[in-house]
Protein backbone atom coordinates (compact mmCIF):
# COMPACT_ATOMS: atom_id res chain seq x y z
CA UNK A 1 0.00 0.00 0.00
CA UNK A 2 1.40 3.37 -0.95
CA UNK A 3 1.85 6.18 1.52
CA UNK A 4 -1.16 8.03 2.87
CA UNK A 5 -1.09 11.73 2.04
CA UNK A 6 -4.36 12.69 3.68
CA UNK A 7 -6.16 10.86 6.46
CA UNK A 8 -9.70 11.81 7.38
CA UNK A 9 -10.90 10.13 10.56
CA UNK A 10 -14.41 10.39 11.89
CA UNK A 11 -14.78 13.94 10.65
CA UNK A 12 -18.01 15.90 11.03
CA UNK A 13 -18.83 19.47 10.14
CA UNK A 14 -21.61 21.55 11.66
CA UNK A 15 -22.48 25.16 11.02
CA UNK A 16 -24.28 27.48 13.41
CA UNK A 17 -27.33 28.97 11.71
CA UNK A 18 -30.25 31.05 12.92
CA UNK A 19 -32.36 27.91 13.22
CA UNK A 20 -29.78 26.09 15.33
CA UNK A 21 -26.85 23.91 14.32
CA UNK A 22 -26.82 22.47 10.84
CA UNK A 23 -24.91 19.23 10.33
CA UNK A 24 -23.32 19.23 6.89
CA UNK A 25 -21.06 16.19 7.19
CA UNK A 26 -20.80 13.33 9.70
CA UNK A 27 -18.63 10.26 10.26
CA UNK A 28 -16.35 10.74 7.27
CA UNK A 29 -13.55 8.24 7.00
CA UNK A 30 -11.29 8.50 4.01
CA UNK A 31 -7.62 8.06 3.19
CA UNK A 32 -5.98 9.54 0.12
CA UNK A 33 -2.88 7.70 -1.03
CA UNK A 34 0.12 9.10 -2.80
CA UNK A 35 -0.30 9.36 -6.55
CA UNK A 36 -3.97 8.50 -6.71
CA UNK A 37 -6.81 10.48 -8.21
CA UNK A 38 -9.99 10.57 -6.16
CA UNK A 39 -13.31 12.09 -7.15
CA UNK A 40 -15.98 13.23 -4.72
CA UNK A 41 -19.40 12.93 -6.28
CA UNK A 42 -22.91 13.49 -4.97
CA UNK A 43 -26.02 15.58 -5.46
CA UNK A 44 -25.67 19.32 -5.09
CA UNK A 45 -25.75 20.46 -1.50
CA UNK A 46 -24.40 17.15 -0.19
CA UNK A 47 -21.25 18.73 1.13
CA UNK A 48 -18.64 17.64 -1.40
CA UNK A 49 -17.17 21.14 -1.54
CA UNK A 50 -17.34 21.34 2.26
CA UNK A 51 -15.22 18.20 2.43
CA UNK A 52 -12.73 19.60 -0.08
CA UNK A 53 -12.50 22.85 1.90
CA UNK A 54 -11.76 20.79 4.99
CA UNK A 55 -8.86 19.05 3.24
CA UNK A 56 -7.68 22.44 1.98
CA UNK A 57 -7.86 23.77 5.53
CA UNK A 58 -10.04 26.70 4.48
CA UNK A 59 -12.50 25.51 7.15
CA UNK A 60 -11.74 23.38 10.18
CA UNK A 61 -13.77 20.30 11.15
CA UNK A 62 -16.17 20.43 14.08
CA UNK A 63 -15.32 16.90 15.12
CA UNK A 64 -12.76 14.28 14.16
CA UNK A 65 -9.19 14.48 12.96
CA UNK A 66 -7.71 15.48 9.60
CA UNK A 67 -4.09 14.74 8.89
CA UNK A 68 -1.85 15.67 5.99
CA UNK A 69 1.31 13.60 5.95
CA UNK A 70 0.78 12.74 9.59
CA UNK A 71 0.34 16.34 10.74
CA UNK A 72 -2.96 17.86 11.74
CA UNK A 73 -4.44 20.24 9.17
CA UNK A 74 -4.69 23.54 11.03
CA UNK A 75 -5.18 25.87 8.07
CA UNK A 76 -4.57 26.24 4.36
CA UNK A 77 -1.13 25.87 2.91
CA UNK A 78 0.64 25.68 -0.43
CA UNK A 79 1.32 21.94 -0.03
CA UNK A 80 -2.44 21.50 -0.57
CA UNK A 81 -2.99 23.62 -3.68
CA UNK A 82 -6.57 24.44 -4.64
CA UNK A 83 -7.95 24.94 -8.14
CA UNK A 84 -11.08 26.96 -7.54
CA UNK A 85 -14.31 26.48 -9.43
CA UNK A 86 -14.30 29.98 -10.88
CA UNK A 87 -10.53 30.07 -11.51
CA UNK A 88 -10.02 32.92 -8.99
CA UNK A 89 -7.26 34.56 -10.96
CA UNK A 90 -6.43 38.08 -9.84
CA UNK A 91 -7.76 40.28 -12.65
CA UNK A 92 -5.09 42.96 -12.25
CA UNK A 93 -2.20 40.54 -12.77
CA UNK A 94 -1.13 38.93 -16.03
CA UNK A 95 -1.24 35.16 -16.35
CA UNK A 96 2.49 35.11 -15.70
CA UNK A 97 2.19 37.26 -12.59
CA UNK A 98 -0.71 35.20 -11.27
CA UNK A 99 1.44 32.08 -11.39
CA UNK A 100 4.55 33.95 -10.27
CA UNK A 101 2.77 35.08 -7.08
CA UNK A 102 2.42 31.43 -6.08
CA UNK A 103 5.91 30.41 -7.21
CA UNK A 104 7.48 33.33 -5.38
CA UNK A 105 5.66 32.47 -2.17
CA UNK A 106 6.77 28.84 -2.16
CA UNK A 107 10.29 28.96 -3.58
CA UNK A 108 11.70 32.47 -3.05
CA UNK A 109 13.37 31.44 0.21
CA UNK A 110 15.68 29.07 -1.63
CA UNK A 111 15.83 30.26 -5.22
CA UNK A 112 16.75 33.39 -7.16
CA UNK A 113 14.51 35.43 -9.42
CA UNK A 114 15.77 33.79 -12.60
CA UNK A 115 14.87 30.34 -11.32
CA UNK A 116 11.48 31.54 -10.09
CA UNK A 117 10.66 32.95 -13.51
CA UNK A 118 11.79 29.72 -15.11
CA UNK A 119 9.45 27.76 -12.85
CA UNK A 120 6.59 30.09 -13.77
CA UNK A 121 7.25 29.59 -17.50
CA UNK A 122 7.48 25.83 -17.02
CA UNK A 123 4.11 25.77 -15.26
CA UNK A 124 2.48 27.78 -18.04
CA UNK A 125 4.11 25.59 -20.67
CA UNK A 126 2.73 22.50 -18.91
CA UNK A 127 -0.82 23.71 -19.52
CA UNK A 128 0.04 24.91 -23.04
CA UNK A 129 -0.24 28.63 -22.35
CA UNK A 130 3.26 29.91 -22.98
CA UNK A 131 1.88 32.24 -25.63
CA UNK A 132 -0.58 33.90 -23.24
CA UNK A 133 1.74 34.67 -20.35
CA UNK A 134 1.52 38.44 -20.76
CA UNK A 135 -2.25 38.48 -21.18
CA UNK A 136 -4.68 39.53 -18.48
CA UNK A 137 -7.40 37.11 -17.33
CA UNK A 138 -10.17 39.10 -19.01
CA UNK A 139 -8.37 38.74 -22.35
CA UNK A 140 -8.48 34.93 -22.44
CA UNK A 141 -11.25 32.34 -22.62
CA UNK A 142 -12.81 30.52 -19.68
CA UNK A 143 -10.93 27.34 -20.50
CA UNK A 144 -7.63 29.20 -20.64
CA UNK A 145 -8.33 30.87 -17.29
CA UNK A 146 -8.92 27.50 -15.71
CA UNK A 147 -5.64 26.28 -17.21
CA UNK A 148 -3.83 29.19 -15.60
CA UNK A 149 -5.53 28.22 -12.33
CA UNK A 150 -4.20 24.69 -12.76
CA UNK A 151 -0.74 26.02 -13.66
CA UNK A 152 -0.77 28.19 -10.55
CA UNK A 153 -1.67 25.22 -8.37
CA UNK A 154 0.88 22.88 -9.98
CA UNK A 155 3.66 25.48 -9.91
CA UNK A 156 3.74 25.19 -6.11
CA UNK A 157 4.61 21.50 -6.42
CA UNK A 158 1.90 20.60 -3.93
CA UNK A 159 1.69 17.26 -2.15
CA UNK A 160 -1.92 17.13 -3.22
CA UNK A 161 -3.97 18.97 -5.82
CA UNK A 162 -7.49 19.87 -4.72
CA UNK A 163 -9.95 20.74 -7.47
CA UNK A 164 -13.41 22.10 -6.78
CA UNK A 165 -15.53 21.39 -9.88
CA UNK A 166 -12.70 22.80 -11.98
CA UNK A 167 -14.46 22.31 -15.31
CA UNK A 168 -18.00 22.98 -14.13
CA UNK A 169 -18.26 26.37 -15.78
CA UNK A 170 -16.90 25.26 -19.17
CA UNK A 171 -18.65 24.04 -22.29
CA UNK A 172 -18.57 20.32 -23.05
CA UNK A 173 -15.86 20.43 -25.75
CA UNK A 174 -13.50 22.62 -23.74
CA UNK A 175 -14.14 20.43 -20.74
CA UNK A 176 -13.20 17.25 -22.60
CA UNK A 177 -10.03 18.91 -23.83
CA UNK A 178 -8.99 20.01 -20.39
CA UNK A 179 -9.83 16.60 -18.89
CA UNK A 180 -7.50 14.95 -21.38
CA UNK A 181 -4.78 17.45 -20.62
CA UNK A 182 -5.24 17.07 -16.90
CA UNK A 183 -4.79 13.30 -17.25
CA UNK A 184 -1.53 13.86 -19.14
CA UNK A 185 -0.31 16.36 -16.56
CA UNK A 186 -1.18 14.06 -13.66
CA UNK A 187 0.62 11.19 -15.37
CA UNK A 188 3.68 13.34 -16.00
CA UNK A 189 3.85 14.87 -12.54
CA UNK A 190 2.50 11.83 -10.66
CA UNK A 191 0.50 14.27 -8.58
CA UNK A 192 -2.10 13.24 -6.05
CA UNK A 193 -5.49 14.73 -6.75
CA UNK A 194 -8.89 15.10 -5.11
CA UNK A 195 -11.60 16.50 -7.34
CA UNK A 196 -15.16 17.51 -6.62
CA UNK A 197 -17.46 16.84 -9.53
CA UNK A 198 -21.09 16.16 -10.36
CA UNK A 199 -20.25 14.70 -13.74
CA UNK A 200 -20.35 10.89 -13.73
CA UNK A 201 -18.23 10.47 -16.88
CA UNK A 202 -15.64 12.89 -15.58
CA UNK A 203 -15.42 11.03 -12.28
CA UNK A 204 -14.86 7.64 -13.96
CA UNK A 205 -12.50 8.95 -16.61
CA UNK A 206 -10.17 10.81 -14.25
CA UNK A 207 -10.25 8.82 -11.03
CA UNK A 208 -8.76 5.73 -9.48
CA UNK A 209 -11.47 5.86 -6.85
CA UNK A 210 -14.85 7.55 -6.84
CA UNK A 211 -16.16 8.52 -3.42
CA UNK A 212 -19.94 8.79 -3.45
CA UNK A 213 -21.54 10.96 -0.80
CA UNK A 214 -25.07 10.47 0.51
CA UNK A 215 -27.55 13.32 0.40
CA UNK A 216 -27.23 16.13 2.90
CA UNK A 217 -27.88 17.26 5.52
CA UNK A 218 -25.55 15.10 7.59
CA UNK A 219 -24.00 13.57 4.49
CA UNK A 220 -21.39 10.88 4.73
CA UNK A 221 -19.49 8.51 2.46
CA UNK A 222 -22.04 6.16 0.89
CA UNK A 223 -19.93 3.98 -1.34
CA UNK A 224 -16.41 4.00 -2.73
CA UNK A 225 -15.90 2.65 -6.22
CA UNK A 226 -12.54 1.44 -7.50
CA UNK A 227 -12.12 2.31 -11.16
CA UNK A 228 -10.01 -0.54 -12.51
CA UNK A 229 -9.14 0.99 -15.86
CA UNK A 230 -5.62 0.97 -17.26
CA UNK A 231 -3.82 4.27 -17.77
CA UNK A 232 -3.32 6.13 -20.01
CA UNK A 233 -7.03 6.25 -20.67
CA UNK A 234 -8.52 7.20 -23.99
CA UNK A 235 -12.01 8.61 -23.94
CA UNK A 236 -12.91 7.26 -27.37
CA UNK A 237 -11.80 3.70 -26.60
CA UNK A 238 -13.49 3.81 -23.20
CA UNK A 239 -16.86 4.63 -24.72
CA UNK A 240 -17.28 0.95 -25.55
CA UNK A 241 -15.29 -0.49 -22.64
CA UNK A 242 -17.44 -2.73 -20.39
CA UNK A 243 -15.48 -1.77 -17.24
CA UNK A 244 -16.12 1.91 -17.95
CA UNK A 245 -19.78 1.16 -18.55
CA UNK A 246 -20.08 -0.80 -15.30
CA UNK A 247 -18.42 1.93 -13.26
CA UNK A 248 -20.70 4.49 -14.81
CA UNK A 249 -23.74 2.33 -14.11
CA UNK A 250 -22.69 1.80 -10.49
CA UNK A 251 -22.42 5.53 -9.86
CA UNK A 252 -25.67 6.26 -11.67
CA UNK A 253 -27.39 3.62 -9.63
CA UNK A 254 -26.08 5.15 -6.41
CA UNK A 255 -27.05 8.67 -7.42
CA UNK A 256 -30.41 8.05 -9.03
CA UNK A 257 -31.79 5.04 -7.14
CA UNK A 258 -30.25 4.95 -3.71
CA UNK A 259 -29.91 8.70 -3.28
CA UNK A 260 -32.75 9.99 -5.39
CA UNK A 261 -33.76 13.44 -4.33
CA UNK A 262 -37.44 13.76 -3.65
CA UNK A 263 -37.43 17.44 -4.38
CA UNK A 264 -34.53 18.13 -6.71
CA UNK B 1 -56.33 60.16 -69.76
CA UNK B 2 -55.40 59.35 -73.33
CA UNK B 3 -52.72 62.04 -73.33
CA UNK B 4 -51.15 60.52 -70.27
CA UNK B 5 -51.20 57.09 -71.84
CA UNK B 6 -49.56 58.43 -75.02
CA UNK B 7 -46.75 60.12 -73.11
CA UNK B 8 -46.27 56.99 -71.06
CA UNK B 9 -45.78 54.78 -74.07
CA UNK B 10 -42.67 56.33 -75.69
CA UNK B 11 -40.90 56.65 -72.36
CA UNK B 12 -41.33 52.96 -71.74
CA UNK B 13 -40.00 52.08 -75.19
CA UNK B 14 -37.00 54.31 -74.70
CA UNK B 15 -36.23 52.57 -71.42
CA UNK B 16 -36.27 49.16 -73.05
CA UNK B 17 -34.05 50.38 -75.86
CA UNK B 18 -31.46 51.72 -73.48
CA UNK B 19 -31.45 48.55 -71.44
CA UNK B 20 -30.77 46.60 -74.63
CA UNK B 21 -27.82 48.83 -75.47
CA UNK B 22 -26.41 48.40 -72.02
CA UNK B 23 -26.53 44.61 -72.36
CA UNK B 24 -24.78 44.89 -75.69
CA UNK B 25 -22.06 47.08 -74.16
CA UNK B 26 -21.62 44.51 -71.44
CA UNK B 27 -21.03 41.79 -74.03
CA UNK B 28 -18.48 43.88 -75.81
CA UNK B 29 -16.68 44.45 -72.56
CA UNK B 30 -16.48 40.74 -71.85
CA UNK B 31 -15.13 40.05 -75.36
CA UNK B 32 -12.38 42.64 -75.17
CA UNK B 33 -11.35 42.96 -71.58
CA UNK B 34 -7.96 44.52 -72.41
CA UNK B 35 -9.46 47.48 -74.24
CA UNK B 36 -12.41 48.05 -71.97
CA UNK B 37 -10.29 47.43 -68.91
CA UNK B 38 -8.57 50.80 -69.16
CA UNK B 39 -11.68 52.98 -68.86
CA UNK B 40 -12.97 50.79 -66.05
CA UNK B 41 -9.71 51.30 -64.18
CA UNK B 42 -9.91 55.01 -64.77
CA UNK B 43 -13.45 55.01 -63.51
CA UNK B 44 -12.49 53.04 -60.42
CA UNK B 45 -11.53 56.00 -58.22
CA UNK B 46 -14.95 57.51 -58.74
CA UNK B 47 -16.85 54.93 -56.62
CA UNK B 48 -14.26 55.03 -53.80
CA UNK B 49 -14.43 58.81 -53.96
CA UNK B 50 -18.16 58.54 -53.49
CA UNK B 51 -17.51 56.12 -50.58
CA UNK B 52 -15.23 58.65 -48.93
CA UNK B 53 -17.86 61.30 -49.38
CA UNK B 54 -20.42 59.00 -47.87
CA UNK B 55 -18.21 58.26 -44.92
CA UNK B 56 -17.59 61.96 -44.43
CA UNK B 57 -21.32 62.49 -44.46
CA UNK B 58 -21.85 59.77 -41.84
CA UNK B 59 -19.12 61.24 -39.66
CA UNK B 60 -20.63 64.69 -40.06
CA UNK B 61 -24.04 63.38 -39.08
CA UNK B 62 -22.60 61.70 -35.98
CA UNK B 63 -20.85 64.94 -35.10
CA UNK B 64 -24.10 66.86 -35.56
CA UNK B 65 -26.00 64.36 -33.44
CA UNK B 66 -23.41 64.69 -30.69
CA UNK B 67 -23.15 68.46 -30.68
CA UNK B 68 -26.47 69.89 -31.79
CA UNK B 69 -28.51 68.97 -28.66
CA UNK B 70 -26.05 70.40 -26.11
CA UNK B 71 -25.54 73.53 -28.19
CA UNK B 72 -29.31 73.89 -28.53
CA UNK B 73 -29.68 73.50 -24.77
CA UNK B 74 -27.09 76.18 -24.15
CA UNK B 75 -28.75 78.45 -26.68
CA UNK B 76 -32.09 77.91 -24.94
CA UNK B 77 -30.55 78.82 -21.59
CA UNK B 78 -28.99 82.00 -22.97
CA UNK B 79 -32.21 82.82 -24.82
CA UNK B 80 -34.29 82.52 -21.64
CA UNK B 81 -31.70 84.51 -19.75
CA UNK B 82 -31.86 87.20 -22.42
CA UNK B 83 -35.68 87.28 -22.29
CA UNK B 84 -35.59 87.57 -18.52
CA UNK B 85 -33.32 90.61 -18.69
CA UNK B 86 -35.24 92.43 -21.45
CA UNK B 87 -37.27 94.46 -18.95
CA UNK B 88 -34.19 95.63 -17.11
CA UNK B 89 -33.90 94.69 -13.43
CA UNK B 90 -30.74 93.73 -11.56
CA UNK B 91 -29.71 90.74 -13.68
CA UNK B 92 -27.28 91.72 -16.45
CA UNK B 93 -28.01 90.54 -19.99
CA UNK B 94 -25.92 87.82 -21.68
CA UNK B 95 -24.30 90.44 -23.89
CA UNK B 96 -23.25 92.61 -21.01
CA UNK B 97 -21.93 89.58 -19.13
CA UNK B 98 -19.96 88.49 -22.18
CA UNK B 99 -18.36 91.92 -22.50
CA UNK B 100 -17.43 91.83 -18.82
CA UNK B 101 -16.00 88.34 -19.24
CA UNK B 102 -13.84 89.45 -22.16
CA UNK B 103 -12.41 92.23 -20.02
CA UNK B 104 -11.98 89.95 -17.03
CA UNK B 105 -10.23 87.14 -18.90
CA UNK B 106 -7.99 89.45 -20.90
CA UNK B 107 -5.95 89.85 -17.70
CA UNK B 108 -6.77 87.04 -15.25
CA UNK B 109 -3.50 87.23 -13.33
CA UNK B 110 -3.14 90.81 -12.13
CA UNK B 111 -2.44 91.77 -8.55
CA UNK B 112 -3.40 95.11 -7.07
CA UNK B 113 -3.32 94.60 -3.36
CA UNK B 114 -4.58 91.67 -1.33
CA UNK B 115 -8.26 92.28 -2.04
CA UNK B 116 -8.01 93.05 -5.74
CA UNK B 117 -6.55 90.21 -7.77
CA UNK B 118 -7.35 88.62 -11.12
CA UNK B 119 -9.93 85.85 -11.39
CA UNK B 120 -7.14 83.41 -12.24
CA UNK B 121 -5.47 83.97 -8.87
CA UNK B 122 -8.79 83.60 -7.12
CA UNK B 123 -9.53 80.26 -8.77
CA UNK B 124 -5.99 79.03 -8.05
CA UNK B 125 -6.27 80.09 -4.42
CA UNK B 126 -9.51 78.13 -4.07
CA UNK B 127 -8.02 75.10 -5.82
CA UNK B 128 -5.02 75.25 -3.52
CA UNK B 129 -7.26 75.26 -0.44
CA UNK B 130 -9.31 72.38 -1.81
CA UNK B 131 -6.14 70.48 -2.69
CA UNK B 132 -4.76 70.98 0.79
CA UNK B 133 -7.88 69.97 2.71
CA UNK B 134 -8.67 67.18 0.31
CA UNK B 135 -5.08 65.90 0.35
CA UNK B 136 -4.98 65.68 4.12
CA UNK B 137 -8.42 64.04 4.09
CA UNK B 138 -7.15 61.42 1.63
CA UNK B 139 -4.04 60.78 3.73
CA UNK B 140 -6.19 60.20 6.80
CA UNK B 141 -9.39 58.85 5.29
CA UNK B 142 -8.07 56.14 2.97
CA UNK B 143 -5.94 54.34 5.58
CA UNK B 144 -8.81 54.75 8.06
CA UNK B 145 -11.14 53.17 5.49
CA UNK B 146 -8.78 50.20 5.10
CA UNK B 147 -8.65 49.68 8.86
CA UNK B 148 -12.43 49.97 9.17
CA UNK B 149 -12.95 47.48 6.38
CA UNK B 150 -10.38 44.98 7.64
CA UNK B 151 -11.29 44.98 11.33
CA UNK B 152 -14.98 44.55 12.05
CA UNK B 153 -14.56 45.68 15.65
CA UNK B 154 -13.25 49.08 14.53
CA UNK B 155 -16.08 49.48 12.08
CA UNK B 156 -18.66 48.64 14.76
CA UNK B 157 -16.97 51.13 17.05
CA UNK B 158 -16.75 54.04 14.62
CA UNK B 159 -19.74 53.58 12.34
CA UNK B 160 -22.22 55.22 14.73
CA UNK B 161 -19.93 58.25 15.05
CA UNK B 162 -19.49 58.50 11.29
CA UNK B 163 -23.23 58.16 10.72
CA UNK B 164 -23.78 60.97 13.21
CA UNK B 165 -21.18 63.37 11.79
CA UNK B 166 -21.59 62.71 8.07
CA UNK B 167 -24.92 64.51 7.53
CA UNK B 168 -23.66 67.66 9.33
CA UNK B 169 -23.15 70.57 6.95
CA UNK B 170 -19.43 71.20 6.67
CA UNK B 171 -20.00 74.88 7.38
CA UNK B 172 -21.07 73.98 10.89
CA UNK B 173 -17.45 72.92 11.40
CA UNK B 174 -16.09 76.31 10.35
CA UNK B 175 -16.40 78.00 13.77
CA UNK B 176 -14.59 75.05 15.36
CA UNK B 177 -11.79 75.53 12.83
CA UNK B 178 -11.66 79.26 13.52
CA UNK B 179 -11.51 78.57 17.25
CA UNK B 180 -8.77 75.97 16.98
CA UNK B 181 -6.59 77.61 14.32
CA UNK B 182 -7.33 81.26 15.13
CA UNK B 183 -6.93 82.12 11.43
CA UNK B 184 -9.34 82.06 8.50
CA UNK B 185 -7.20 80.18 6.02
CA UNK B 186 -6.56 76.97 7.96
CA UNK B 187 -10.18 77.07 9.11
CA UNK B 188 -11.33 76.91 5.47
CA UNK B 189 -8.89 74.05 4.82
CA UNK B 190 -10.22 72.30 7.92
CA UNK B 191 -13.77 72.63 6.61
CA UNK B 192 -12.75 71.05 3.31
CA UNK B 193 -10.95 68.31 5.20
CA UNK B 194 -13.95 67.40 7.32
CA UNK B 195 -16.41 67.37 4.42
CA UNK B 196 -14.24 65.36 2.06
CA UNK B 197 -13.07 62.70 4.49
CA UNK B 198 -16.35 60.79 4.88
CA UNK B 199 -16.90 59.53 1.32
CA UNK B 200 -13.28 58.33 1.20
CA UNK B 201 -13.50 56.51 4.54
CA UNK B 202 -16.84 54.91 3.76
CA UNK B 203 -16.10 53.91 0.17
CA UNK B 204 -12.69 52.48 1.00
CA UNK B 205 -14.14 50.51 3.91
CA UNK B 206 -16.94 49.22 1.72
CA UNK B 207 -14.42 48.25 -0.96
CA UNK B 208 -12.39 46.27 1.56
CA UNK B 209 -15.42 44.35 2.81
CA UNK B 210 -16.40 43.60 -0.79
CA UNK B 211 -13.12 42.04 -1.87
CA UNK B 212 -14.28 38.69 -3.27
CA UNK B 213 -13.79 35.84 -0.83
CA UNK B 214 -12.19 33.86 -3.67
CA UNK B 215 -9.24 36.23 -3.83
CA UNK B 216 -8.80 36.06 -0.07
CA UNK B 217 -8.97 32.26 -0.26
CA UNK B 218 -6.17 32.37 -2.83
CA UNK B 219 -4.19 34.44 -0.35
CA UNK B 220 -4.92 31.92 2.39
CA UNK B 221 -3.93 28.91 0.31
CA UNK B 222 -0.71 30.64 -0.73
CA UNK B 223 -0.19 31.82 2.86
CA UNK B 224 0.75 35.27 1.60
CA UNK B 225 2.19 37.75 4.07
CA UNK B 226 -0.03 40.65 5.20
CA UNK B 227 2.06 43.01 3.06
CA UNK B 228 1.59 40.86 -0.05
CA UNK B 229 -2.11 40.50 0.69
CA UNK B 230 -2.32 44.28 0.85
CA UNK B 231 -0.28 45.11 -2.25
CA UNK B 232 -1.37 42.24 -4.50
CA UNK B 233 -4.98 41.72 -3.48
CA UNK B 234 -6.55 44.31 -1.18
CA UNK B 235 -5.21 47.49 -2.75
CA UNK B 236 -5.97 46.64 -6.41
CA UNK B 237 -9.38 45.25 -5.48
CA UNK B 238 -10.30 48.32 -3.45
CA UNK B 239 -8.87 50.89 -5.86
CA UNK B 240 -12.08 51.37 -7.91
CA UNK B 241 -14.10 51.94 -4.72
CA UNK B 242 -11.45 54.30 -3.43
CA UNK B 243 -11.53 56.34 -6.62
CA UNK B 244 -15.32 56.63 -6.36
CA UNK B 245 -14.84 57.97 -2.84
CA UNK B 246 -12.24 60.43 -4.07
CA UNK B 247 -14.54 61.61 -6.83
CA UNK B 248 -17.44 62.18 -4.45
CA UNK B 249 -15.10 63.93 -2.03
CA UNK B 250 -13.64 66.33 -4.52
CA UNK B 251 -17.13 67.22 -5.77
CA UNK B 252 -18.26 68.05 -2.24
CA UNK B 253 -15.04 69.91 -1.48
CA UNK B 254 -15.52 72.14 -4.50
CA UNK B 255 -19.13 72.78 -3.48
CA UNK B 256 -18.11 73.73 0.02
CA UNK B 257 -15.10 75.92 -0.74
CA UNK B 258 -17.23 78.68 -2.25
CA UNK B 259 -19.42 78.89 0.85
CA UNK B 260 -16.46 78.63 3.22
CA UNK B 261 -14.57 81.41 1.46
CA UNK B 262 -17.62 83.66 1.51
CA UNK B 263 -17.45 83.44 5.28
CA UNK B 264 -13.68 83.55 5.77
CA UNK B 265 -12.66 86.11 3.16
CA UNK B 266 -9.16 86.44 1.70
CA UNK B 267 -8.37 85.42 -1.86
CA UNK B 268 -10.52 82.77 -3.52
CA UNK B 269 -13.39 82.40 -5.93
CA UNK B 270 -15.96 82.24 -3.10
CA UNK B 271 -14.70 85.41 -1.53
CA UNK B 272 -14.51 87.02 -4.96
CA UNK B 273 -18.22 86.31 -5.52
CA UNK B 274 -19.04 87.96 -2.21
CA UNK B 275 -16.75 90.90 -2.99
CA UNK B 276 -18.38 91.46 -6.37
CA UNK B 277 -21.80 91.35 -4.69
CA UNK B 278 -20.64 94.11 -2.38
CA UNK B 279 -19.42 96.04 -5.45
CA UNK B 280 -22.77 95.24 -7.13
CA UNK B 281 -21.03 93.79 -10.20
CA UNK B 282 -23.65 91.15 -10.79
CA UNK B 283 -22.25 90.20 -14.20
CA UNK B 284 -19.06 89.12 -12.44
CA UNK B 285 -21.09 86.89 -10.13
CA UNK B 286 -22.64 85.20 -13.16
CA UNK B 287 -19.19 84.74 -14.68
CA UNK B 288 -18.02 83.24 -11.39
CA UNK B 289 -20.92 80.78 -11.45
CA UNK B 290 -19.83 79.59 -14.89
CA UNK B 291 -16.19 79.39 -13.81
CA UNK B 292 -17.04 77.40 -10.68
CA UNK B 293 -19.18 75.06 -12.75
CA UNK B 294 -16.50 74.52 -15.38
CA UNK B 295 -13.73 73.88 -12.83
CA UNK B 296 -15.96 71.43 -10.94
CA UNK B 297 -16.80 69.63 -14.16
CA UNK B 298 -13.12 69.44 -15.11
CA UNK B 299 -12.18 67.97 -11.70
CA UNK B 300 -14.95 65.40 -11.95
CA UNK B 301 -14.08 64.41 -15.52
CA UNK B 302 -10.38 64.09 -14.72
CA UNK B 303 -11.15 61.70 -11.88
CA UNK B 304 -13.61 59.77 -14.04
CA UNK B 305 -10.82 59.23 -16.56
CA UNK B 306 -8.51 58.08 -13.79
CA UNK B 307 -11.16 55.72 -12.42
CA UNK B 308 -11.74 54.20 -15.85
CA UNK B 309 -8.03 53.59 -16.19
CA UNK B 310 -8.00 51.56 -12.96
CA UNK B 311 -11.27 49.72 -13.33
CA UNK B 312 -10.09 46.19 -14.04
CA UNK B 313 -13.66 44.88 -14.42
CA UNK B 314 -14.48 46.88 -17.53
CA UNK B 315 -11.09 46.33 -19.09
Amino acid sequence: MSKKIVQIENVGQTFATKKGTFTALRDIHLDIHEGESVSLIGHSGCGKSTLLNLIAGLTLPSTGVMLCEGREIAGPGPERAVVFQNHSLLPWLTCFDNVYLAVERVFSAKEGKVKLKERTREALALVGLSHAESKYPHEISGGMKQRVGIARALSMQPRILLMDEPFGALDALTRANLQDELMKILAATRATMVMVTHDVDEAVLLSDRVVMLTNGPAATVGEILDVKLERPRDRLALAHDPVFGNCRAAIMEFLYQKQLRVAA
Amino acid sequence: MSAAAMTDQPVKELGEGEAGKAVEAGRVASYKPAVVGAPVMAAAPAPTGAGLGERLQVALQALLRAFVPPVAGLALLIGLWHLATLNGGGIPSPGKTWDAAVVLFSDPFYREGPNDQGIGWNVLASLQRVGMGFGIAALVGIPAGFLLGRFAILSRMLNPIISLLRPVSPLAWLPIGLLVFQRADPAATWTIFICSIWPMVLNTAQGVTRVPQDYLNVARVLKLSEWKVFTKILFPAVLPYMLTGIRLSIGTAWLVIVAAEMLTGGVGIGFWVWDEWNNLKVEHIIIAIFVIGIVGLALEQALMLLARRFNYESR
